[in-house]
């Protein structure tokens, strides 16, 4: 027969297992670690309202963050926030799959009407699309518009290439490849990046265009701006476009731009503010500035959406979202900057909270 | 002292209590035929399934076939805003990294298998072996993914620069490996075959006959010459089997590729250019495809479950043929 | 002898000797083959003590309470745990064996007590065979259109639906070499005092194949447990503790560590770590547990 030992082990293994699983399907939600303070009137429900959204990667760490702080504060609604990129986050929202979506593309005229026209777009914050880079040794790496156009275009392939070495004297420029790093899911941060290549450069226009996702003529892809940070962190020589948030919080140097007026400038929180705050927002709040203006001004600037039904037919829902976005719009805000993002200019903060009043 | 006369029986009233030792009830009979008709239902239920499963993908690319034709399967490029697809570098990408997995797992399995059943080690260690050989099989493909990318490609970039600069006119090297690419993939892709070739092809060199290879043992030849003129030859078949059922896998792998081949619609002899696979475009795509990418990636998917679905077919009638033969020897 | 074959005097003398001498050619080729044999060997098995090793170095740091109680992190916040993604596993599989088990299960029972080698049962063998080779993302796929079309969400039930396909062919080959190897004398025996067949199968049949049954099932557990590209658009994921919700998105390990790999956070790739360590032993652990299951009959 079997030995006692052989027995005995494999029963506790068993046990152990069994009793594991039991042990953690027992446990409630986390307590609190932070005092509530006087915040947003926690929302009337008769259990906890669990709002499910998706989407963008680009401003998921500020989402996180709004939205655990929020669920701390308001025991009764959960938000369950999934990075899986724009192109997800609208699909995911258009077929009903999701209470909410989050988009740096916001929606096209097409998806809004597979949406039914249910589909309200609300700006939330913005962020700047930086491109950061691997490179030992060089820091402050300043790329004129042709370079980094070329870079993307894979018409400049090494390093150190005169057009990169012209306007960085004294640098040391390693004879490597660029290995360029874009996304391989359908992203909003492509499209504002695809953007504002278009604007700058005509090549880029008629090439490959602007998308979520396009026929990029080099690179690796990336998943999310995650994917896209992490290969850039752990390949010399590689430089992609991500949130500036990414790179900050991974300190991933980013290059400086040359803008509009010719000046190279590093990624600003405020030049960013002030760069959008200039631009009117029409009423369906879309807009975008591909280029902007001013000397101090970071030529990738963007908004990003989060994407809300006009009428939900589970009213207790659109009660719990309503409160969640009106204290992302305000107290939210004040952690924007903390977390490398751009706060919202005030006038377009207090238009999107008239907004997020005529949802039902 | 009882010369002739009964033994002393068990005693058997217990077993005479025993509800099979009855004739069965009116209950019984019913639940036996009912018993017979589920068993039926569920077998049949699992052709159903795979039916079902062929069913599906074929209903949900049926317009996609109808839209892009034979296109699909030659051109390049991946634009969903433009409906604009071709799968040419996936199945490009797919058939490249599984035969060099199954080249170089292949060849590592066949020679486990080798060490494994012809008494190389001890019985202990063999078994030790045999067993670490099979939990290699059992950790989960996204964990060899997740150790491919922070373990296999930084040791790989040192070697795949130097043989990039000195051999770039050789096609295998002429690029640069700037992190997931081709050969990650078919290492990782490699190590996971290699079980199933190992524990397949063991079986097939257990299964000859032992009276051949002591034979040609009494004639006096050494172990790989018996392996090679004996062994070898006599499992081929089975061993042929094994390559075929790896090839099968490898084709199928998903997560280990999506993580490690980088992503990248375009196909390249070189080992260190990133490519792509049909599993691995799936993995990437489905989550966020809209109504029109997801035709364009059923079909893809009818195409991976062809290309599969055949050579897992193929490789299972080669072993069904294979034993046949050596039952025939035994 | 009519005549002698042949005269042992006019056999060359030849310097015989049964000892193995590395001059010799042959020898010399033997001993080589075979030291490269074990090397490569050895090599074949690195991968799996250099996969162990990373998991310990760099996951078992994380090892803590916290690690099993807390929730997942958002993109760049410290501290949380991996606690959903291992119930939410748990629960996947759970809903997975429940719907595989019974097709499995008695699709086993078919092919070996009543199929035989008929043409359905031929048939049925057959597609099981081909369902094992099934790429996971196709019983993605399968899920997806049956599942997540039809409710209009991604759940724990669709991803239960994509592990059972996979767990299915599974637990019936194994299952069915399990029944096959009940020896016919208890069989018989039972025929022989009057037992209807289905009474044979349930009542003899079945408990002694236990041990080998379970076995099928826990290699099919382990293996839906590793599973990821299903539940990438099945399941999706969760960052809160399963609330009994079977048709809302759930975590799972699988997911959390393929989202966590890619990602640029020192802290989440070092929880991607912390929970392919505690998914291996997992995996490992069944693993285990089932050879030795399956080695209890070399005993005898």
């Amino acid at each position: 027969m079997i030995s006692v030992t052989r027995f005995a082990t494999t029963a506790v293994a068993f046990i152990g297992l069994i009793g594991f699983s039991l042990a953690c399907s027992k446990k409630e939600a986390p307590p609190a670690e932070t005092t509530p303070s006087a915040s947003a009137a926690p929302v009337a429900a008769a259990g906890p309202v669990t709002l499910q959204g998706s989407g963008a990667s680009f401003p998921a760490p500020l989402y996180s963050r709004w939205f655990r702080e929020f669920g701390e504060k308001n025991k009764d609604v959960r938000v369950n926030y999934q990075s899986t990129g724009s192109g997800a986050g609208i699909k995911a929202f258009i077929e009903g799959q999701t209470d909410f979506g989050a988009s740096d593309a916001a929606m096209t005229d097409e998806e809004i009407k597979q949406a039914k026209d249910n589909v309200i777009l609300l700006p939330m914050t913005a962020g700047n699309i930086v491109l950061a880079y691997n490179l030992e040794g060089v820091t402050d790496l300043k790329l004129t518009r042709e370079v980094y156009a070329g870079i993307f275009l894979g018409t400049i392939k090494k390093w150190n290439d005169p057009k990169i070495a012209a306007s960085n004297p004294g640098a040391k420029l390693p004879k490597i490849d660029i290995s360029v790093v874009h996304r391989s899911d359908g992203s909003g941060t492509t499209f504002v990046f695809t953007q504002h290549l278009a604007a700058i450069n005509e090549k880029w226009k008629s090439g490959p265009g602007v998308g979520k996702s396009v026929e990029w003529p080099v690179g690796v892809g990336g998943a999310k701006n995650d994917g896209v940070s992490a290969q850039i962190k752990q390949t010399p020589g590689a430089i992609g476009y991500i949130e500036y948030a990414f790179a900050a919080t991974t300190k991933q140097p980013s290059a400086l731009l040359e803008n509009k007026a010719g000046k190279f400038v590093a990624p600003s929180l405020q030049g960013s503010a002030a760069a959008l705050a200039a631009v009117e927002l029409p009423a369906d709040m879309r807009a975008w500035v591909t280029d902007p203006a001013g000397d101090e001004a970071y030529p990738i600037v963007t908004y990003t959406w989060i994407l809300a039904h006009k009428k939900y037919d589970d009213k207790a829902k659109s009660a719990a979202l309503k409160s969640v976005l009106k204290w992302s719009l305000q107290d939210g805000q004040k952690l924007s900057e903390g977390l490398f993002y751009v706060p919202l200019p005030e006038k377009v903060a207090s238009n999107v909270l008239k907004a997020v009043d005529t949802i039902e | 002292m009882a010369s002739t006369g009964m033994k002393a029986g068990p005693d058997l009233t217990e077993a005479f209590r025993s509800p099979v030792s009855r004739p069965p009830s009116a209950w019984q009979k019913n639940f036996d035929v009912a018993f017979k008709y589920l068993a039926h239902a569920f077998g049949a239920g699992v052709v159903l399934l795979l039916g079902g499963v062929v069913f599906e993908v074929m209903r949900h690319a049926k317009t996609a076939i109808a839209d892009y034709g034979f296109k699909f399967l030659t051109t390049s490029t991946w634009d969903a805003n433009r409906a604009d697809f071709g799968i040419l570098p996936e199945i490009l990408g797919t058939l490249y990294t599984s035969i060099l997995a199954l080249g170089m797992g292949g060849f590592l399995g066949i020679t486990v298998a080798l060490v494994l059943s012809q008494g190389f080690v001890p019985r202990k260690v063999e078994l030790a072996m045999k067993n670490v050989i099979e939990l290699l099989a059992a950790i989960p493909s996204v964990v060899y993914g997740l150790w491919g990318i922070f373990v296999l490609v930084p040791l790989l970039r040192g070697p795949a620069g130097w043989l990039n600069e000195h051999f770039e006119s050789i096609p295998f090297f002429s690029t640069r490996l700037s992190g997931p690419g081709i050969l990650p993939a078919a290492l990782v892709l490699s190590i996971m075959i290699l079980p199933t070739v190992t524990a397949i092809s063991r079986e097939a060199m257990a299964a000859v006959p032992k009276r051949l290879a002591a034979a040609a043992y009494g004639l006096g030849a050494t172990r790989w010459e018996v392996i090679f003129n004996v062994t070898l030859p006599t499992s081929a078949g089975g061993i042929f089997g094994a390559l075929v059922l790896g090839f099968g896998r490898a084709l199928g792998e998903t997560m280990a590729l999506a993580m490690l081949v980088g992503n990248a619609n375009v196909f390249g002899f070189s080992l260190f250019s990133p490519g792509n696979t049909l599993a691995a475009l799936l993995a990437n795509h489905f989550p966020e495809a809209g109504n029109v990418e997801v035709g364009a990636l059923m079909y893809a998917a009818l195409v991976l479950m062809l290309i599969t679905l055949a050579v897992n077919a193929l490789g299972s009638w080669i072993m069904l043929h294979a034993t046949r033969e050596l039952k025939g020897l035994g | 002898m009519a005549h002698a074959a042949t005269n042992p005097q006019e056999i060359p003398a030849q310097q015989s000797s049964f000892r193995k001498s590395l001059s010799e050619p042959r020898t010399l080729v033997n001993t080589a083959l075979t030291v490269l044999a074990l090397l490569f060997s050895v090599f074949a098995m690195f991968p799996l003590f250099s996969v162990l090793y990373m998991l310990l170095a760099k996951g078992a740091t994380q090892l803590s309470l916290s690690l099993f109680t807390e929730l997942t992190p958002g993109a760049g916040m410290e501290g949380g745990g991996i606690g959903n993604a291992i119930v939410g596993t748990l629960v996947v599989v759970a809903v997975s064996t429940v719907l595989a088990l019974p097709l499995g299960f008695m699709g086993a029972v078919y092919l070996a007590e009543y199929g035989g080698e008929s043409k359905l049962a031929v048939v049925v063998r057959f597609c099981g065979k081909v369902l094992t080779g099934l790429p996971s993302i196709l019983a993605g796929v399968f899920a997806y259109a049956m599942v997540v079309v039809t409710t209009g969400s991604f759940s724990a039930l669709a991803g239960g639906a994509a592990m059972a396909v996979l767990m299915i062919p599974t637990v019936m080959l194994t299952a069915e070499s399990a029944l096959r190897a009940v020896p016919s004398k208890m069989k018989m025996a039972a025929f022989g005092m009057g037992a209807t067949r289905a009474q044979v199968v349930t009542k003899i049949v079945i408990p002694t194949a236990i041990p080998g049954i379970l076995t099928g099932v826990m290699l099919a557990l382990a293996r839906a447990m590793g599973e990821t590209a299903p539940l990438l658009f099945t399941a999706l994921f969760s960052d809160y503790w399963f609330g009994g919700e079977l048709l809302k998105p759930i975590a799972s390990l699988s997911v959390l560590i393929y989202n966590f790999a890619g990602s640029p956070f020192e802290h989440q790739i070092a929880l991607a770590w912390a929970a392919s360590l505690v998914l291996v032993t997992i995996v490992l652990v069944l693993n285990v547990i089932a050879q030795i299951v399956t080695r209890r009959p070399e005993e005898h």
